[in-house]
């Protein structure tokens, strides 16, 4: 890949040594990055497939259970009972750092620590099945939480190994052999260069002998 | 401190408000990419989306997806699971190994 011309002097050789062990040392702990990120990748994602499977279907019955709860009793009804919920989901976002990428902690708190303190209305106007419903919710919201949490973790790692195996790829298939290929071109250069001085340093002695005393040293 | 969102049209995530979640009923497109954004930077750390939504705002979506917070899930909605989520987690195995080579095609 000579398509940068390469001054063959030594200070550039020294450099593009410097750079082709920098660029190796690179690679190996590139490579060790992308390894390691893809082993907990694999990991999490997998935990992340379930989970999701599990809120997908958690959440269908829940729904099914609204459906229900939504025929049992009028409209303004149902609204008036969720309008102001008695619960309150704070959640606090912490990070957690795996092999540099960011990855989110959620903690959630909620306003009253009683996990059956979920129904916001009083049960004289609604149907039961509203209870049923809203409790079945409740009871993946755990879940849904954990979910947000390893899906988010796993897209950032997906973006972070992408980025790290084109560098990977890049320093092994392209820096380092270009480095290597120019060390060769200029230290080749550079012998060349000292034989055709030494050549010349030895036709100019001759020359010299040969003004000073008409002497030959070939005849 | 951040909050939860649900977002989505109102029979999917009445529900959703019973749990103390904040929920957004939304009926357009313009309606709803305007209000991911308003949500995002407005303090909320999780934003759960139904499918149908999220797939008409992929490119809103996407801008949130390299940044920590917020966590944009999708969620079925009540019309039925479309399988996007699941698509999704593929689309990021496909994205890290360079094909799904854990759940199949």
């Amino acid at each position: 890949m000579a398509s940068t011309q390469v001054t063959p002097t030594r200070m550039e050789l020294t450099r593009t040594k410097k750079k082709l062990v920098t660029a190796i040392k690179g690679h190996k702990l590139l490579k060790d990055k992308r390894d390691e990120l893809m082993r907990q990748f694999l990991d999490l994602v997998k935990v992340n497939m379930e989970l999701r499977e599990k809120v997908e279907a958690g959440i269908r019955s829940a729904n099914r259970n609204f459906v229900i709860a939504k025929a049992g009793m009028d409209e303004a009804t149902l609204n008036t009972a969720l309008m102001a919920p008695k619960q309150e989901v704070d959640l606090e976002v912490g990070q957690k750092n795996v092999m540099s990428v960011d990855i989110p902690v959620f903690e959630t708190k909620t306003r009253t620590a009683d996990a059956n303190d979920i129904y916001s209305y009083g049960f004289a106007f609604t149907s039961s099945d509203l209870d049923g419903a809203v409790k079945s919710l409740a009871d993946i919201l755990p879940d849904m939480l954990k979910l947000a949490e390893t899906e988010k973790a796993c897209q950032l790692m997906a973006v972070e190994i992408e980025k790290t195996r084109r560098r990977v790829n890049a320093l092994e298939h392209v820096i380092i052999p270009e480095a290597q290929k120019n060390i060769k071109y200029i230290t080749m250069k550079l012998d060349e260069n000292e034989r055709s001085t030494q050549i010349r340093l030895m036709k100019v002695k001759d020359m010299m002998l040969e003004e000073a005393h008409h002497y030959k040293e070939k005849e | 401190m951040y909050k939860i969102a649900v977002l989505g049209d109102y029979d999917s995530i009445f529900g959703f408000a019973a749990l103390g979640l904040d929920t957004f009923a939304v009926q357009t497109r313009e309606e709803a990419a305007e209000k991911l954004h308003q949500l995002a930077q407005g303090g909320y750390g999780i934003i759960y989306i139904t499918e149908k939504l999220a797939a008409e705002l992929t490119h809103e979506i996407e801008k949130y997806q390299e940044q920590v917070t917020p966590a944009i899930i999708q969620i079925p909605g009540i019309a039925g699971n479309t399988g996007a989520g699941v698509a999704g987690v593929k689309k990021s195995v496909e994205q890290a190994v360079g094909s799904d080579i854990i759940f199949g095609s």
